[in-house]
């Protein structure tokens, strides 16, 4: 029977190892940590104190995030919602697509989430969400929020038309939706007019071409303005005007810019530029785009600079020192509005942490920061 | 950062028993003293003794493929794969070493094998010779494949050691070759029935059924048929350490319907043929990734597949001739209803044909010298109804000149392999031609006078074409793609022994080191928005790697056998790009360790099989950082068998547990994967 102790004396040893093996191998879960990035010296006395950059995530990836760039102490915070909710089940979601705040909230329209995560705006700390399928973009007038939504019904196959849904910035409870055209994008308030970007991207050999007008009072929607195919950026100047890109089709029809004066709700004029993104700041409409050139084979980018008083394109770029040459993918653009600084997001190749690069009003870089996987959206939080 | 020390110490940790068990699997058996149970071969009267391959006797120990092979090979068969926990192809290949499996679920989440992290398109699968293509995305979902008819499956790294194979055989950076259940009978018998059915866990039902019958002296037939029907609901748990919680997973349903039909025989010139019918068909969910919010998902999948194929071999004095051919066509349809365009919910319906050629020819030089020219012809096609849809038709020609010196102690194989690709569109511009030409050397060494050592290398240049969808989807833009380059090189050695007068009877050890590179790797690069993206050749990644498989089989009492199994892979596969943001980083998905152990027993009717599988930490994205950290898994499976014989009908009951304590894990990030599951089956064989 030597055989049958060299047996149990080998089970034995497995035993053992197998068990030491299985203990050693996988460590307690911990909440990903926020991490902190000293940047600037403290400036409490700045009027912008800071913003929030929302970071989308890749699309399944579920690593939407929230950065908050903090001036009154100087520092970059990555990663704070997870830090402020580590309860919250799978966190903030997948691909957030629109940030506002409006009163003391802050809000986060989460695409694949079907949500719109309302938060403290100061503390970062979850109120609750608001579900709504296939959210777009958000905004606010008048102690509401808009949120534009791809899908109106779930399910039911003759209802390509996206809606607009009204919450209540009190209760935060979906009060009304109205039907917008297909695939409602961006949207700007004027007056009492509620302005809705339709691209109808589900339908690429027909796309949506208007841009829906609703009044809120009625709610309704009392015009459709016929623009151009796959509409996309929708933003108010201050002289009653709204910019609107459409994306054109990806192969002949390029990307443009249209202004449509909001007191006839006609087109007043048209830029063939490519803009992928706009912010506007007073006079200035800050934009890049890019043009695919089957050519090269590759996309090229521009950045460019618009006056929308004078509705003129500018010469002058609001990055001088070259840095844009490093800008793999420009994703996301915000200006402040007192010191005129510029800030550009890079998302890189989309699946890697991104970069946000701050910009003097001169077009030399300030500083620049890693964030999360494809930073994108900002809410100023000013004074 | 902190997060990340641990983990280090924690893999290290994990690293060195892992290492200590390998240690003890060599160490013990040696010191072990038992009598004399020799080792009898089992007789089989069937095609398969005709088929027997080259074998040498060693006192009890045979030497087979795996310790002659100049590529490194890894074989489950028969009774082997029997006793393992599994019910389709992808369970099985866990099993090997330098393996990923891509598994993104339950019963209905798509399964895809990663050898040596090369990529899934890098991976060829043959089912009884011919190449189960995909020309729309490169991919074969082995969770397709049920292992009811399947009586082996083996991986090669680089390519299949024998000269003699279709020029498809030498075309691909590995190959997994899966081989349907041949005609076997006991004496005096020309019929055999065996019939099965399993049910278990995610409310599987699946009877299956195979007939084969001897139709002459020389000609069988081969019936097989199979229907397998789950809900594919199941309890997983997602968890960070603050919350925790337990859904079900609901959406992972399958319906799935097979029919095979074999014919094959012998001429009266010794040559042998076979004919295949093939149809599959099945209707299922599609389960998508779990983030916030959601857990239900609308989509579907068919898909229908029908293909034909036949072989012939003959051998004329010193010429010998393969030759195959094969015609498949298969159709599959996507419904997504949370896309609704103008005319209702996204239908995406795609259609591929394939027309395929082989001629293999070897000439026998002289008693050491083998030549062989191998030709095959391939035409695919592809319809879908997507918006300005390319149409393209494929034309690959490939040819191959092989030469292989095989002397007692040294073998050594090269072969050139030349591929023409030319590719034709009904609209939008085309990928027009290509024409290469790559190389691979392999040698096998008996360095001592015995036999039961081998070293093994090879060096194998190969790529792979953009497939349809990386050139003519709709929605990248059109660009000019090189094919995906890799190189391998690969150093190893085998061992066996056998062992009289021990409890210990056999021990074998296969261990490889390797370096593979992958360039112009074809990746997605998004442009400024995520609807348009184009497909680049961009990545480069280099694998260092070890794989080493031990395996040893005891007999420690009368009718008390056990066998062991240990295999461990390190895997360094790194992104070697200088420019990419990533550079040096661990690429997504591989992780630095991976082991499985498994042992059997068997006592008289009963028997007993438990497997462990590790896959150490690993990153889900490019940035080796602490958010794309992905936890290491074990699982542990069991399964009883008990075997009784009425009247020499053979009946066989098993039941399996698996993942039995019940692990919350992911192989893909946000596709959780079952916790405890079981399945019974119930087993008549006659």
């Amino acid at each position: 029977m030597k055989k049958m102790k060299a047996i149990t004396r080998y089970a034995c040893f497995l035993l053992i190892l197998l068990s030491s093996f299985l203990g050693a191998c996988r460590k307690d879960l911990q909440v990903i940590p926020e991490e902190l990035v000293g940047i600037l010296p403290a400036d409490p006395s700045r009027q912008l104190q800071g913003f929030y950059l929302v970071n989308e995530g890749n699309m399944g990836m579920n690593k939407a995030s929230l950065d908050y760039m903090d001036f009154s102490t100087g520092v970059y915070r990555r990663n704070m919602y997870n830090q402020m909710n580590p309860a919250q089940v799978n966190g903030l979601g997948d691909v957030a697509n629109d940030v506002g705040i409006y009163g003391s909230k802050l809000y986060v329209v989460v695409n694949i989430s079907n949500k719109v995560e309302v938060m403290d705006a100061k503390s970062g700390k979850r109120i609750q969400q608001i579900n709504v399928t296939n959210p777009r973009y958000i905004t606010f007038k008048d102690g509401k929020a808009y949120v534009s939504a791809y899908l109106g019904q779930v399910g039911v196959p003759d209802a390509p038309n996206g809606v607009v849904v009204q919450i209540d910035t009190a209760s935060l409870k979906e009060e009304k939706r109205i039907e917008v055209g297909r695939q409602p994008e961006e949207m700007a308030v004027v007056g009492q007019k509620l302005y809705v970007a339709n691209s109808g991207g589900y339908t690429p050999l027909n796309y949506d071409t208007r841009v829906s007008v609703i009044d809120l009072n009625s709610f309704s929607v009392v015009k459709n303005i016929d623009v151009a195919i796959n509409l996309h950026r929708l933003k108010a100047d201050k002289y009653g005007d709204i910019y609107v890109t459409s994306r054109g089709n990806y192969l002949d029809i390029h990307s443009k810019i249209y202004v449509i004066d909001t007191k006839t709700d006609l087109i007043k004029t048209r830029f063939d530029i490519g803009a992928s993104n706009l912010v506007i700041d007073d006079d200035i409409a800050y934009f890049y785009g890019s043009e695919w050139s089957s050519n090269t084979g590759k996309f090229s980018l521009s950045y460019g600079m618009l006056d929308v008083k004078q509705e003129k394109i500018l010469n002058t770029k609001f990055i001088t020192d070259g840095t844009d040459a490093k800008i793999m993918i420009p994703y996301g653009i915000a200006v402040d509005k007192y010191t005129k600084e510029v800030f550009v997001t890079d998302a890189r190749d989309y699946v890697s942490p991104g970069v946000l690069y701050c910009f003097d009003p001169a077009g030399k870089k300030k500083w620049s920061v890693v964030t999360g996987d494809i930073p994108a959206h900002f809410a100023m939080v000013y004074k | 950062m902190r997060r990340n020390k641990f983990a280090f110490s924690g893999i290290n940790a994990c690293f060195f028993t892992l290492l200590t068990l390998i240690g003890v699997g060599v160490a013990v058996p040696l010191n072990s003293q038992a009598q004399i149970h020799p080792v009898k071969p089992a007789k089989q009267d069937s095609l398969e003794k005709i088929n027997a391959l080259k074998e040498v006797q060693i006192k009890t120990i045979k030497l087979s493929r795996r310790q002659t092979s100049s590529t490194p090979l890894q074989i489950l068969s028969g009774a082997e794969l029997e006793k393992l926990n599994s019910l389709s192809v992808a369970d099985a290949v866990r099993y090997f070493s330098g393996v990923q499996l891509k598994d993104y679920g339950g019963i209905g989440g798509l399964k895809t094998i990663n050898v040596r992290s090369m990529g899934s398109n890098h991976t060829a699968v043959f089912y009884d010779g011919v190449q189960l293509g995909n020309a729309q995305n490169g991919q074969v979902d082995l969770g397709k494949f049920s292992l009811d008819n399947i009586e082996e499956i083996e991986l090669y790294n680089g390519q299949k050691s024998s000269i003699l194979q279709s020029a498809k055989g030498f075309a691909s950076a590995s190959s997994l070759y899966l081989k349907a259940r041949q005609p076997n009978f006991e004496a005096g018998r020309s019929n055999r029935v065996k019939a099965a059915f399993r049910t278990g866990s995610f409310g599987l039902l699946n009877p299956s059924v195979l007939w084969q019958s001897k139709l002459g002296e020389h000609t069988y037939s081969t019936l097989s048929a199979e229907l397998k029907k789950a809900n594919g609901c199941y309890k997983y748990r997602i968890t960070n350490g603050v919350y925790d919680t337990t859904a079900v997973r609901t959406d992972g349903d399958v319906e799935t319907m097979r029919l095979e039909l074999g014919l094959n025989g012998m001429l009266a010139d010794s040559s042998k043929w076979s004919v295949k019918l093939y149809g599959y068909k099945d209707d299922q969910g599609l389960p998508g990734a779990i983030v916030a919010n959601v857990f239900r998902f609308s989509q579907r999948m068919w898909n229908r597949n029908f293909f034909a194929q036949s072989a012939y071999e003959k051998k004329v004095g010193k010429y010998s001739l393969l030759a195959s051919a094969k015609y498949s066509n298969d159709y599959m349809r996507y419904l997504n209803p949370d896309i609704v365009t103008t005319s209702g919910f996204l239908n995406n319906t795609y259609h591929q044909q394939e027309f395929y050629l082989s001629l293999a020819n070897k000439l026998k030089i002289n008693k050491y010298w083998d030549l062989v020219w191998s030709a095959d012809y391939q035409r695919n096609h592809m319809d879908a109804n997507l918006d300005r849809f390319a149409y393209p038709t494929r034309n690959t020609l490939l040819n191959v000149l092989a030469t292989q010196l095989h002397f007692d102690r040294f073998d050594i194989q090269a072969n050139v392999l030349s591929t023409l690709v030319s590719d034709q569109v009904k609209s939008g511009p085309s990928a027009g031609r290509k024409n290469e030409l790559t190389p691979t050397v392999m040698v096998s060494w008996q360095p001592f006078d015995q036999k039961e050592f081998r070293v093994r290398s090879f060096y194998k240049s190969i790529f792979r074409m953009p497939t349809f969808n990386d050139l003519y989807y709709t929605f990248y833009q059109f660009t000019v793609l090189r094919p995906e380059y890799t190189k391998q090189y690969d150093l190893g050695f085998t061992y066996i022994k056998g062992y009289e007068n021990r409890a210990l009877s056999q021990f074998s050890i296969q261990a490889d080191a390797y370096f593979n590179q992958v360039k112009d790797k074809i990746v997605a690069v998004p442009g400024t928005s995520q609807a348009m993206w184009s497909m680049r050749n961009l990545g480069k990644v280099e694998i260092k790697g070890i794989d080493v498989n031990i395996q040893s089989a005891w007999e420690v009492a009368q009718a008390l056998n056990l066998s062991l199994g240990l295999s461990y892979t390190y895997q360094q596969a790194i992104d070697a790009d200088p420019k990419s943001t990533t550079y040096k980083d661990q690429i997504p998905y591989v992780p630095l360790h991976n082991g499985t152990f498994l042992a059997g027993a068997s006592y008289k009717k009963f028997a007993m099989n438990y497997s462990f599988l590790y896959t150490g930490e690993r990153y889900d994205q490019s940035a080796n950082i602490p958010k794309n950290y992905v936890q290491p898994f074990y699982t542990h499976d069991l399964a009883m068998h008990y075997n009784m014989q009425i009247q020499k009908r053979k009946l066989r009951l098993t039941a399996e547990v698996n993942n039995l304590l019940n692990q919350a894990y992911a192989v893909i990030t946000n596709y959780p994967m079952p916790g405890r599951s079981y399945r019974f089956s119930l087993t008549y064989d006659y």
